[in-house]
């Protein structure tokens, strides 16, 4: 089954069409057919179209052919996370297909646990982590693939206390990076950004049992900011 | 006929979310959410609550606006999408949406200027627009003159507001006077029960050393002020105040001026038509006034239905459906949402 899996919770946008197919042992039955990942927070509006029109042509398909979509539902910065979702959403009601949604974070935790098979990096738990700008980082631990605690948002030093004391020892993501002086963890390399392997081996499973497809609401994490508007304040005493 | 342009059109640039569908230039559907119960208790539009009661909306009131055309997207010739100006944010919901939907129907794709689509809307109430013609924008976002050659090439701005824009001022004033938001209906409501010379609110950028440099500008700031500064005098001086004679007294001079200036533009320009869109339009003072003075000068004043005047997804269908008639390229899939999208450009 051909899939479409877009992405645009952090600076990378990405769009990729995935065979979705039985999973074998130790295999999540996902192979990326094709793949385009830009690192621009500023232009996920303008990259994310052509880039899903372009991972289309060059494996000869048409937009019929997809049978689901699967979108990163974040955390992430809002008008970029917006951007996948709602190309997703109006993708799935033009073609009448499913979609999916993944928690970002949970791509990264799952990207950790195969690099840190065996004689890779460190075991155990381990803390996903992007950026959430105004010096705070979206993030939530893992062990071997399994969300321990809720995504959160916050502050890079208080992250730090709280995953010391859950005995996190490694970190991935963007986040970690950007942090990594504040973070006392062993950093994976890569990958930085959520993969579309990743957020494909997510759904696999719903994918190939034909689930409803579902809402894709994003995990927003903050407030908007709105600061209501004061009562009057007189004109005349400056 | 069924060999005109069938476009569906999306509108995202504020509070509200529009979808229509236009063949030609008959209206077919016109679905519209609003999220401006949302912004009620901040007395004015939070881009970011916009933009998230965007994404919500727009699947939904794309299902609406389909059933109700009857039409499928594959049957659509083109999608139009509002690419700004606008908020930024709300703006790109209804870009990328639009994409998705063009990508996923395999249709082009137009983005294009909402304030022209402001003009082009009328082309469903009141036919093909005679150009070139005069037009006058007003809104919570906007308060334009424009002097519109081809609506399909290029709008040539005339005069904007240099501070507040009209809708803007009913909004401020209405707070002033303990009315709700958005303050536009029920200061025209308020006004009804009024004298409209009650009181001698400013007209903004009217006296001959403002028209040099200002002639098709407007002010509304100084309005503004004086209406604070007349309420608060009654305030303080423990008086009562008259909220209707105070409404319609400050409606009559915002009404006065955006008047007199369309007309004054259309009779320097030798014009014989005046399109009036926007929010604003929706005013019964100004729809009465316009037609009245127009009358006297032999102008044809083209003001569509309320509903087609305030922000909605079929002026941008109508828009839509021009350019395609006129042969215009589409946009490119890689198209931005611009917040400061210049009036000079109709399509991106
Ligand atoms: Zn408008």
């Amino acid at each position: 089954m051909l899939v479409l899996v877009l992405d645009s919770a952090t600076p990378a946008v990405t769009a990729a069409v995935v065979e979705v197919g039985e999973p074998g042992v130790g295999d999540p039955g996902v192979v990326v057919r094709a793949g385009r990942s830009a690192v621009d927070a500023r232009a996920h509006g303008e990259l994310l179209a052509p880039q899903v029109d372009s991972v289309l042509r060059e494996i000869g398909a048409r937009p019929r052919d997809l049978a689901a979509i699967v979108a990163g539902l974040g955390p992430g910065p809002f008008t970029g996370l917006r951007v996948g979702l709602v190309t997703a959403a109006g993708m799935g009601q033009a073609l009448d297909i499913p979609t999916y949604g993944v928690c970002s974070l949970d791509a990264l935790g799952w990207s950790a646990a195969r690099v840190n098979g065996p004689g890779r990096a460190a075991p155990g738990k381990v803390l996903a982590a992007t950026d959430a700008r105004r010096r705070e980082i979206y993030w939530a631990v893992y062990a071997d693939r399994v969300r321990v605690t809720e995504p959160q948002v916050g502050r890079p030093v208080d992250v730090a206390a709280a995953v010391a004391r859950m005995g996190v020892l490694s970190a991935i993501g963007e986040g970690a990076h950007k942090y990594a002086a504040v973070l006392p963890l062993a950093l994976l390399d890569e990958p930085r950004y959520p993969t579309a392997e990743a957020l494909a081996a997510l759904a696999a499973e719903r994918v190939r049992a034909g689930r409803p497809g579902e809402r894709l609401t994003p995990l927003y994490l903050r407030r908007p900011d709105a600061v209501a508007a004061a009562g009057r304040k007189p004109v005349l005493q400056a | 006929m069924a060999d005109e342009p069938l476009v569906l059109g999306i509108e995202t640039s504020c509070d509200e979310t529009g979808v229509g569908v236009v063949r030609g230039h008959t209206l077919l559907a016109d679905a519209l959410a609003s999220s401006v119960d949302e912004h009620a208790r901040f007395g004015g539009v939070v881009p970011e609550v916009a933009s998230r009661a965007h994404l919500e909306a727009i699947v939904p009131t794309m299902r609406r606006a389909l059933d109700e055309a009857g039409v499928t997207l594959a049957d659509v010739d083109a999608i139009a999408v509002t690419a700004g100006p606008g908020l930024a944010g709300a703006l790109l919901v209804g870009v990328a949406a639009a994409k998705g939907y063009a990508v996923a129907a395999e249709k082009p794709i137009y983005g294009v200027n909402h304030l022209a689509a402001h003009v082009a809307v009328d082309r469903l109430e009141h036919g093909p627009l005679p150009e070139p013609a005069i037009a006058l924008l007003v809104s919570g976002g906007h308060s334009s003159l424009l002097l519109v050659d081809d609506l399909a090439g290029g709008v040539q701005p005339l005069g904007a507001t240099i501070d507040d824009a009209a809708g803007e001022a009913f909004d401020k004033v209405a707070r002033l006077l303990g009315l709700p938001f958005p303050g536009g209906p029920p200061i025209d409501r308020a006004a009804r029960e009024g004298e409209p010379d009650a009181i001698g609110f400013p007209r903004g950028l009217t006296a001959p050393k403002d028209l040099a440099a200002h002639r098709f500008d407007f002010s509304f700031s100084g309005l503004k002020t004086a209406v604070a500064r007349w309420v608060e005098a009654r305030e303080r001086a423990g008086e009562p105040v008259p909220v209707p004679d105070v409404a319609a007294s400050f409606q009559e001079a915002v009404c006065d001026v955006l008047t007199a200036k369309a007309i004054d533009a259309c009779r320097a320009h030798g014009i014989g038509t005046l399109v009036i869109g926007g929010g604003v339009a929706a005013n019964s003072r100004l729809r009465a006034l316009a037609e009245d003075r127009c009358a006297k000068h032999g102008i044809t004043v083209r003001v569509p239905r309320p509903k087609l005047c305030t922000d909605n997804g079929a002026m941008v269908a109508a828009l839509g459906s021009h350019l395609v008639a006129a042969g215009v390229a589409p946009s490119r899939l890689d198209l931005p949402a611009d917040s400061a999208m210049p009036l000079t450009v109709v399509s991106v």
